[in-house]
């Protein structure tokens, strides 16, 4: 249960020679489209070792996807690979005739997608679905693969295997149906496992389950796992080894820990700074950027590919491409400046700006949109959905109130009452104190002004049939009342003060990338020039280091404008980086609301304190309690009573939280927790949740 | 299932030729060639949808000089060509009056574009009209909207087509406005799921939020983004248009003689079938070409304008 994972694990503890069990050797892979032959991964090589995982992390177009499909053949009929090597157990894949091939597909490697949903087939119930795989591929009869099919979904941790067996997938979880799958893909015993962002289709708190289960299997069976992922924070979790890929060829492969603590690459130094650093303080500091975006695989740079964005480049680096070459042990890079890449606290310090100082408590500004007893209820055929159930919510003038919560906690409908698109049916909503009318119909344009919206999809939120100069001059004249000559000046202001060029004015959205359009909406936001802007998500669906210039983008124009924002998201470290306030909600209600710093610090309500400790966080220096919540969050129509959390809760005091609703209780400041636990008792049993390493360094 | 571990759907949808060229090119930088650009390029990759748009162009030719072109006049009889056989002064024959049967055809394009044509655009319009207001005002209304035309929807057209001219009577602005009656709730419902589909999307919201009036949204934001499958539905309504317009001249129900009509010419054939084939052959087979060139150049224009699949 107590999960240690084995990142600590030293290099060179050599008890036992590791046996390779999947080796890549300079692999080059090919696809034919509209524009030409691209080579999507080039000369990339790798091993992966029994009862090891290899992380292959990399930005969307980094071909890591490719790279893993394409090693053991899978690819689409326009790709092909080129040159190489691929041995799993010491046989050659390349040359294999396809039946063999397939044959291989189904027993020794198990591959574990995105999407568990579309993975399974809706129409089957599971047992029968795994059952297959044992009857195809270990020749079991009915009853032996049945049996089988009880051990794996015991191993992978399944409450009531039996019972799941019956079930279709749309009647599981995503985190249930996420153990299925995985129990699919080991019932082989598979040698390679393949496992393309498993966790990233779900919420935090069952992705520390997943990610858990990972590890344990990981010792348990003799697979090698070629673990595939965008997100740093979860490759510290279960990874050995780590390469990083940008634009199809490694910058970069390390033993994990080395990787994080000394990077000698400038790319990892960069991804790693782009991710916010967990750090309860109020000051706010920017985070590392990478000026412009990945290149086309068909229109690389002639010396080494990273060069363009590349902080550390000199004249050499542009004329030729440098090879990835051992420069310590077992650690490669290619990079011919290695020796000169700064450890990564010296460099986040000279990298990173602080943009905001720590506001004194005296002089916190006054409260801008104040939410009382917010309620959102729908009637549905069989009750009434309490998405937003008695929400009591804050935000000050210039600053930004967090929201954060799993899927389902009504986040999103809370924002949207604010706004007036999903009309609150209970509770006052008020605007400097004016009270707000419920739905965007009812609101005069002069209070519509005042809060706009950046979703959390950049794909639907741009017209696909406007121009980007004529989305945001829209509001300029609509609520600004410009005239379009005055607009369209404004609307390029607009453009560069999101660090857009002019030229983007008369594109269409499908000529931007995802980063860009997100853009394009926030500008768009502030032409209406208004108090509060509501964030829904806004860089969920897109890369690290996009996501970290648009924080970077956020900061730096409410500092400018005074604006105030909600920042909602699943992801607390987003949400601390951002927020001088952080509601934590649940089930339509809010937990745990106060001061940033305060929310973050113990004592902490149990399920903040749950959230904290399931954020897989880009530092392997943190301690994490491991405090994994079970099952997840209920229906919103059938709230539990007492505590709306207590059947997850771990803390759970029993009768109390069952019968009676919490008490809020007062901390400093203006920190409220809504539990039935008295904060001095939170605060003694909480004081390990979070540990940071070298939490004096710096100051 | 073979493969339960890799699935071919799965994997079809994680790495496809459009998502993979998007991921290994990310957009931005450079400025992306415009979308009719696009469009050219993709219907060059597909010979059959080519094949088909050359071909109607040719009909839409000479749909518009027709009367220039033909070698012939139209109504010219010639007693001595009576039932003439394929030959280089007569091309596709002559009929029992000695009329030149290419010329006639040639002559008849003009007259099945209009009538089809007309009715198509008719049932666009209005059409989009009632899809618009019906899918976005949503609600009761919407209901009932969509009921009555599901009862247009439920009588086999051509029956529905000879019910409503018998009543009338046949005349050209009467089959324009038959056509566009039998066609207007299918493109009202292709309208109407579009609506339903865009209506939520963020950037119709975010409309909302700065105070749209109504009719901006439905025409401004909603509408555009409707066209391309509206033009794709529109084809394929013009396609059986010509079909229905040449099935009623058959049946004596469209334009009357002497009107180089294909449809009336294979009525007018009938009786010398066994005796001169190429009288009835050559219309019906214009027909044919151009009913089929016409639904290949939209099956085309759907796959090069909603590549992934507009349902239905």
């Amino acid at each position: 249960m107590e999960a240690t994972i084995p990142m600590q694990a030293p290099p060179g503890g050599a008890a036992k020679a590791p046996r390779p069990v999947f080796e890549i050797e300079g692999l080059h892979i090919d696809y034919t489209t509209e524009l030409g032959v691209l080579h999507a991964v080039r000369d990339v090589s790798l091993m992966v070792n029994e009862h090891e995982s290899f992380g292959l992390v990399g930005e969307s177009g980094s071909g890591k996807s490719t790279l893993a499909m394409g090693s053991i053949r899978y690819l689409a009929s326009n790709g092909k690979v080129t040159d190489g090597s691929v041995r799993l157990n010491g046989v050659e894949l390349l040359g294999l005739p396809a039946k063999e091939l397939r044959e291989l597909w189904g027993s020794r490697i198990g591959v574990v997608y995105q999407s568990p949903l579309s993975a399974l087939n809706p129409s089957i119930v599971i047992g029968k679905q795994l059952a297959e795989v044992a009857r195809q591929h270990l020749g079991m009869d009915r009853s032996a693969a049945s049996t089988r099919v009880i051990e794996m979904l015991t191993k992978v941790a399944m409450p009531d295997p039996e019972a799941v067996m019956k079930r279709y997938p749309h009647q599981l979880s995503g985190g249930m149906l996420q153990r299925c799958v995985i129990a699919m893909a080991l019932m082989t015993d598979p040698s390679l496992l393949i496992m393309d962002e498993p966790t990233t289709a779900l919420d935090v708190t069952t992705q520390a389950v997943v990610l858990d289960l990972v590890a344990d299997l990981k010792r348990e069976f003799d697979s090698a796992i070629l673990y595939i992922t965008h997100d740093l924070g979860v490759i510290t979790k279960i990874c050995d080894r780590v390469g990083v890929m940008y634009a199809g060829q490694f910058m970069e492969q390390a033993a994990l820990y080395e990787l994080f603590k000394r990077p000698l690459h400038p790319y990892t130094l960069d991804l790693l700074g782009c991710v916010p650093h967990f750090d309860p303080t109020p000051q706010k500091r920017s985070l590392v950027t990478i000026p412009g975006a990945i290149p086309r695989v068909d229109q690389l740079p002639p010396g080494c590919i990273f060069a363009p964005r590349c902080k550390f480049v000199e004249e050499a680096c542009t004329t030729a491409r440098p090879p990835l070459v051992e420069v310590a042990g077992a650690h490669l890079s290619a990079c011919r400046r290695w020796e000169v890449v700064p450890p990564p606290a010296e460099y986040l310090r000279d990298a990173t700006e602080a943009v905001r100082a720590a506001q004194t408590e005296a002089a916190r500004p006054g409260v801008l949109v104040e939410g009382d007893d917010v309620q959102v209820h729908f009637k549905a055929p069989k009750g009434v959905i309490r998405a937003v159930d008695g929400m009591d919510l804050e935000v000050r003038i210039g600053e930004t109130l967090g929201v954060v919560g799993e899927s389902g906690s009504g986040k999103t409908t809370v924002a949207r009452a604010i706004i007036g698109l999903t009309p609150s049916t209970g509770g006052t909503i008020t605007l400097r104190g004016k009270r707000l009318p419920r739905s965007t119909g009812r609101r005069p344009r002069a209070t519509l002004k005042e809060i706009q919206m950046v979703f959390q999809n950049p794909d639907a939120s741009l017209n696909p049939t406007r121009s980007v100069g004529d989305a945001i001059m829209r509001p300029l004249s609509l609520l600004g009342g410009l005239d379009r000559q005055r607009a369209k000046e404004r609307a390029k202001e607009l453009l560069l003060a999101v660090s857009l060029p002019v030229s983007y004015f008369e594109r269409l959205p499908h000529e931007l990338s995802g980063g860009e359009k997100q853009r394009v909406a926030i500008a768009r936001a502030f032409a209406a020039e208004p108090e509060l802007i509501l964030c829904d998500e806004p860089i969920s669906s897109l890369d690290v280091s996009v996501q970290g210039s648009l924080m970077n983008l956020l900061m730096r124009l409410q500092v400018e404008k005074q604006t105030s924002y909600v920042f909602i998201s699943h992801d607390l470290s987003a949400v601390q980086h951002l927020s001088d306030a952080i509601a934590v909600v649940y089930l339509g209600h809010v937990m745990e609301i106060g001061d940033a710093t305060r929310v973050l610090t113990p004592p902490f309500h149990p399920y903040t304190e749950a959230l904290l400790s399931a954020i897989p966080l880009a530092d392997p220096d943190i301690k994490q309690k491991p405090i994994r919540l079970g099952g997840s969050v209920p229906s919103a129509m059938f709230v539990p009573s007492g505590c709306r959390f207590h059947p997850r809760c771990p803390r759970c005091l029993g009768e109390v939280c069952v019968e009676q609703e919490p008490p809020w209780r007062e901390g400093e400041g203006d920190h409220r927790i809504y539990c039935h636990i008295p904060l001095e008792e939170l605060a003694r049993l909480q004081a390990e949740t979070l540990v940071l390493a070298d939490q004096g360094e710096g100051a | 299932m073979v493969e339960p571990n890799i699935t071919d759907e799965s994997f079809d949808t994680a790495i496809m030729d459009e998502t993979m060229a998007k991921e290994l090119l990310p957009p931005g930088g450079a400025a992306r060639p415009k979308s009719w650009r696009i469009y050219w390029r993709r219907l060059k990759k597909r010979p059959a949808a080519l094949v088909g748009t050359i071909i109607f162009c040719i009909f839409l030719f000479l749909a518009v000089f027709g009367p220039w072109v033909a070698p012939y006049d139209y109504q010219a009889q010639n007693a001595k060509a009576r039932l003439a056989t394929p030959s280089v002064s007569h091309p596709f024959g002559a009929d029992q009056f000695g009329r030149d049967i290419l010329s006639r055809i040639i002559v008849g394009t003009r007259n099945i574009f209009l009538l089809g044509g007309f009715g198509t655009l008719i049932a666009v319009i209005i059409g989009t009209a009632i899809g618009l207001a019906s899918g976005y005002i949503g609600g009761t209304g919407d209901e009932v909207v969509m009921r009555l035309l599901d009862v247009l929807l439920s009588f086999p057209s051509l029956l529905l087509a000879m019910v409503l001219l018998a009543s009338v009577g046949p005349s050209n602005l009467n089959i324009v406005l038959v056509v566009a009656v039998l066609y207007i709730p299918m493109v009202a419902r292709v309208v109407r799921s579009m609506v339903l589909d865009l209506k939520n999307k963020e950037f119709v919201e975010a409309a909302r939020v700065r105070g749209e009036k109504r009719s901006y949204i439905l025409f401004r934001e909603i509408l555009p983004n409707s066209l391309p499958p509206l033009l794709v539905e529109a084809s394929m309504r013009f396609s059986y248009s010509i079909f229905l317009v040449a099935s009623l001249g058959y049946l004596g129900l469209g334009v009357q003689p002497p009107s180089p009509d294909w449809g009336l010419q294979i009525n007018e054939a009938r009786n010398f079938f066994t005796l001169a084939p190429w009288v009835l052959l050559f219309p019906a087979c214009t027909i044919a070409v151009l009913v089929v060139s016409t639904s290949l150049m939209s099956d085309g224009l759907r796959q090069v304008m909603l590549p992934g699949g507009g349902r239905n």
